[in-house]
């Protein structure tokens, strides 16, 4: 088999098993899309990790990194400004972010077209939350089509990048965690050679400028845009009925990955009611919907998260006087989580107690296994980090968190970052707090890539309005958390920017010199005003690939030396690396499984027990 | 083929995703119908990875209906009970590592290990067979997956898919040194294993 890279590039038709989002790139090279620009986050990752798999000077279009997905959005608008076909994808919540560009781009006459690509997470597998992005696709009036497959999705890109072409307008392809990730065998189409780069932006194409009035005048021909979206929508068939011998005159309208749902429990039921799938879920197809319900006594609304779909529907059978009687949501539980097979079947059931064959469930384990919370890496620098810390705090300081691989110091045993909202928020939280409070002291944590990303205007608020507070900025040279996406901080170092800045407390010190770091944070503690202390250590998940590469690489590994070992626990119970194992009877070992042979754990150990393996007895 | 289940369930940093893979792409070189996804997230950071293969006709979702799984892959023995727990359908099979990758829980010594009895019992309870694969021997413990897959192939567990299958999707994945060096453990797991 090629590699995804010479894979996605083959001018000629081919059948391979890819992933939705690697399903999605090849789209963008047979579209001829020409700027692409991104922030890292689940579940789109691996659409830049399928991206950058092309060599950069084969590679069709040109691909960024932004800074944080406002920046990408940005970076996408100017481009299709110039005539060129673009593309921003992200996270769900990068929408919160990049939301005060995004909401504008219906206004805008974007002649090259623009497509983001966005992931919603169901069910909060890897976000903050399982915010539904289709109140906002409403909100900024936008073409919305939502795949339920890696097919579907390598198929509605290029539906979508028609649309936007055709429309000179932005056009969001809405994916979901599962099917981001989904694999499955896909028939790709050939491509002819790439589309040359324009840069032909010309303000007569506009206005560009939304201001007053003309803000006014853009929104009605945004309005109008919309409407031929819907007519679009109509003629390429991407709403589908499926009709069923045995419906008993029932029916449920559904898209993306909750339809496969649907059909999976379909298959056990003893009738199968019709359903309609919404390819394209903003702006609604009225007509087929309306015929839809008029051939059905009975229809449910079937959707994960939000009740967007029921309540348009609802409104539109009202206006029209249907008589079709319209289920959706009835339990608060409705809202929350991924519609999977499961859940689906639980719905259909309630609803419909004739129609599903649950089968038994096998007892419940008469004992729990035990949870596997996520946690730092061994050798992890942040670990390091937070054992130091909290030597330097007292038990009533407040310690505030950020997003990253660095947000795992709220596990025990460490305990550290209380609150946390979103990217770059720390600071600004972290100021408040500090307000009136003369006892407690408030410590924000930040990472280098949200550094970058968010960081800057709060960290700027809390120097211009004098708060306060002292800010542990974790670097650790790359965007871990994600994947190692490289962000500005390989450009602009860190410390430069914080002494540009004007701060006057700058201390700094590797987390590996455990004894060092809990000096500076008392020291900076002891300081009125902002203080930043930068605790560096390279990502060790990163590190430990990159030297296992090289010629000549020996695995090492510590071990406890059983003589020296006076079971104070220090090591699996406060430092809690996962490479330490407690045995029955309260002895301690190693995993040399997962042990990187760091080092980082001997410095904690009161009896110097944790020695390197050669050197055990 | 009537529909069939495979739920793999591990610890990030296993290799549970060249091991999805090398099923998926088997049971695609044995020309049946096939559909997977992994969870992602923040599997990486020594939390629970899980990857779901349904194969054959009809399937849609990627997604299993709970204890709905033909077969379970365990990576580890903490997970292999989990799987079993979630997964694993009345009489099934449950392939597992006899590894142990304690969590947290376990470390702190606020839960108590898991044993390999645990998970045979649990298989017990459900009329499940259960398979535990040794990988003592074992001099790069990142290629634990290989001797997993090496068993299931063993086993026949997957109907209609066999070795040359497995093979051939190998091929598809790996090259050069690391295809040998992980289909010498593949093969020796498939001839020798427990």
């Amino acid at each position: 088999m090629k590699k995804t890279g010479e894979l996605l590039m083959g001018k000629d038709p081919f059948e391979e098993i890819l992933m939705g989002n690697e399903a999605v790139v090849r789209a963008m090279i047979e579209t001829g899309t020409k700027v692409a620009a991104s922030y890292p986050g689940s579940p789109t990752p691996e659409m830049a990790a399928a991206i950058l798999s092309i060599p950069e000077d084969q590679r069709p279009f040109y691909f960024e990194f932004s800074v944080n997905e406002k920046t990408a959005t940005e970076v996408a608008f100017g481009a299709a400004l110039n005539g060129n076909l673009s593309c921003a994808f992200f996270k769900s919540v990068g929408l919160n972010v990049a939301l005060d560009s995004f909401v504008q781009l219906s206004l805008m006459n974007i002649t090259g077209g623009m497509v983001v690509v966005l992931g919603d997470d169901p069910g909060a597998n890897s976000s903050q939350n399982e915010q539904d992005n289709r109140n906002i696709y409403k909100m900024s009036r936008v073409a919305v089509l939502e795949p339920a497959s890696p097919k579907e999705a390598y198929e509605y890109y290029k539906h979508a990048a028609a649309l936007a072409v055709k429309e000179q307008t932005i056009v969001v392809l809405r994916l979901t965690t599962h099917v981001c990730h989904a694999r499955q065998k896909i028939r790709f189409s050939a491509y002819e050679n790439s589309v040359p780069a324009r840069t032909n932006f010309n303000q007569a194409n506009g206005p560009y400028i939304a201001l007053t009035a003309m803000a006014l005048d853009m929104k009605r021909k945004s309005v109008q845009k919309l409407k031929r979206a819907g007519q679009y929508i109509k003629q390429t068939g991407l709403n589908k009925e499926i009709t069923s011998k045995n419906s008993r005159k029932k029916g449920i309208i559904t898209s993306g990955l909750t339809f496969l749902s649907v059909l999976d429990v379909l298959e056990l039921s003893s009738y199968q009611p019709d359903i309609l799938k919404l390819g394209a879920v903003n702006p609604l197809e009225e007509n087929i919907i309306l015929s839809f319900l008029n051939s059905h006594e009975e229809v449910l609304i079937l959707e994960e998260l939000d009740d967007i779909l029921e309540l348009q529907i609802k409104a539109l059978a009202y206006d029209h006087g249907m008589k079709t009687k319209l289920k959706g949501k009835t339990e608060d539980e409705d809202f929350v989580g991924e519609y999977t097979p499961d859940k689906t079947m639980d719905k259909l059931a309630a609803l419909w107690p004739d129609m599903v064959t649950q089968y038994p469930l096998p007892p419940a384990l008469p004992f729990p296994v035990p949870q596997r919370p996520a946690q730092m890496c061994p050798g992890c620098g942040h670990r390091s980090a937070f054992f130091a810390i909290k030597k330097a705090l007292e038990k009533e300081d407040v310690t505030v968190a950020d997003i990253g691989c660095h947000t795992l110091g709220y596990m025990p045993p460490y305990e550290m970052g209380e609150i946390l909202l979103c990217m770059g928020a720390s600071t600004g939280m972290a100021s408040g707090l500090s307000l009136f409070n003369d006892k407690k002291r408030v410590v924000a944590f930040l990472g280098d890539s949200t550094f970058f990303h968010a960081g800057l205007p709060g960290l700027i608020n809390t120097i211009f309005n004098r708060h306060n507070i002292t800010l542990i900025l974790m670097e650790n040279g790359t965007t871990a958390m994600t994947g190692h996406q490289d962000h500005a901080g390989s450009v602009i170092p860190v410390e430069n920017l914080l002494k540009g800045l004007g701060i006057e407390s700058i201390l700094s010190c590797d987390t590996y010199n455990q004894s060092k770091l809990t000096e500076l944070v008392k020291t900076s503690l002891g300081i009125k005003g902002i203080s930043v202390v930068i605790a560096k250590h390279p990502c060790m998940l990163k590190f430990t690939r990159q030297k296992r590469k090289q010629p000549g690489f020996i695995r090492t590994h510590v071990d406890i030396d059983p003589q020296l070992c006076n079971q104070t626990h220090d090591c699996v119970e406060r430092f809690g690396c996962p490479t330490f194992i407690r045995k029955p009877g309260g002895s301690v070992s190693t995993h040399p499984d997962l042990c990187i042979g760091d080092g980082s754990c001997r410095q904690t150990c009161p009896e110097k027990a944790v020695v390197f393996g050669k050197e055990a007895k | 083929m009537k529909p069939f289940n495979i739920y793999i369930i591990g610890v990030g940093g296993q290799g549970i995703g060249l091991l999805s893979q090398a099923l998926l792409r088997g049971i695609d070189h044995a020309g049946i119908n096939a559909i997977a996804v992994d969870t992602h997230g923040l599997a990486q950071r020594g939390g629970i990875v899980v990857s779901q293969i349904r194969c054959g006709d009809p399937v849609h979702s990627p997604l299993i209906l709970k204890n709905n799984a033909d077969l379970v892959l365990g990576m580890e023995i903490h997970e292999a009970l989990r799987g079993a727990s979630l997964a694993l359908k009345k009489g099934g099979a449950l392939v597992f590592l006899d590894v142990s990758w304690q969590p947290l829980p376990v470390r702190l010594g606020q839960s108590p290990e898991i044993t390999r009895e645990d998970v045979i019992r649990a298989c017990g309870a459900v009329r499940a067979i259960p398979i535990r694969v040794e990988t003592g021997t074992l001099s790069d413990t990142r290629m634990q997956n290989m001797a997993l897959l090496g068993a299931v192939s063993k086993h026949g567990l997957i109907p209609g898919v066999d070795k040359a299958h497995f093979d051939a999707a190998l091929e598809d994945l790996l090259s050069g040194d690391m295809l040998k060096k992980n289909r010498a453990v593949f093969d020796t797991w498939f001839e020798e294993g427990e």
